[in-house]
């Protein structure tokens, strides 16, 4: 009887020292042609009502693209 | 550092499909592909009716890159996430893994073929030369690099559909929120599975005839 109380106790055990099963996320590395940057480009002649920046600039042309996102808050475009 | 996100104001949002109009016209999307939609839910029960503006969400950690078995997905530097259409082999798996059902197939075929994967660019277009023909072929308009934002949320004539760097656009949306008075409960657990007394509207039930 004690004998078998103890293999029921060392089996019940067994599955503390199971490992996780867990997938490990591995990020996919891109295969694919490389992209130019929104930046490097020119911007558009102003009648095509694009945004100004200075060409291979980021920081100008996040600035261009942050001020026209303001544009969507009407509470600031609208009678102000 | 920008990361281009989108947000729909459910408050806001009509149905009125200009988004999806937008999108189709400005990109030129082929029949029976959707890179956008709009989803109603209650729809007809008086209000409790909302809609939102459903597309790719250009998620922060895109299970669909995580799944894809050719590895054709890519995050530019403003978190846009976008795909090689030359690489695409149209499995599918990107589908199943996405929880917005933002990947579409066109049918490539007589026989229900499935073409190469297209979805929302955030009209960032994809990795051919930027302005060209073949970009707009594949991927469509590419807008920001025009410093313009995507159609969709520029069209949005409620202005529900906001479009732009995650902070400056959740800004505008706390900002509504305040003056409203009310709108942020609409997102989250409580208002999805209705947890919060009075979070769901009661169902409607069919109406009954005298006929058995």
């Amino acid at each position: 009887m004690r004998f078998v109380l103890l293999a029921v106790i060392a089996l019940g055990l067994t599955a503390c020292g199971e490992k996780e099963q867990v997938v490990v996320y591995k990020q996919g590395k891109y295969q694919g042609k490389p992209d130019n940057r929104s930046w490097d480009n020119a911007p558009l002649p102003a009648e095509w009502r694009g945004g100004e920046w200075k060409q291979g600039d980021r920081e100008s042309w996040e600035d261009s693209v942050k001020h026209r996102q303001l544009s969507q808050n009407e509470y600031k475009r609208i009678g102000q | 550092m920008a990361r281009m996100k989108f947000l729909c104001d459910a408050e806001r949002c009509i149905e009125c499909n200009g988004c999806v109009t937008a999108c189709k016209n400005e990109n030129e999307v082929p029949w029976g592909v959707n890179r956008r939609r709009v989803v109603t839910l209650n729809d007809g029960v008086v209000g409790a009716e909302k809609s939102i503006s459903v597309a790719c969400m250009h998620c922060s950690d895109a299970p669909c890159m995580a799944v894809c078995p050719v590895d054709c997905f890519y995050r530019t530097d403003d978190g846009v996430v976008l795909h090689d259409k030359d690489l695409c082999i149209g499995c599918g798996y990107c589908f199943y893994a996405c929880p917005f059902g933002a990947p579409q197939f066109p049918q490539a075929g007589a026989f229900g073929l499935r073409g190469k994967m297209d979805k929302c660019t955030f009209c960032a277009g994809g990795p051919e030369p930027d302005r060209s023909a073949a970009e707009f072929q594949k991927y469509g308009r590419n807008r920001l690099s025009e410093g313009k934002l995507p159609a969709c949320a520029e069209m949005c004539s409620t202005k529900a559909l906001l479009g732009g760097d995650g902070d400056v656009i959740a800004d505008i949306y706390r900002e509504r929120v305040l003056r409203r008075g009310r709108g942020a409960d609409l997102w989250g657990w409580s208002s999805a599975y209705g947890v919060k007394p009075g979070a769901q509207p009661p169902v409607q039930q069919p109406a009954t005839s005298g006929k058995s």
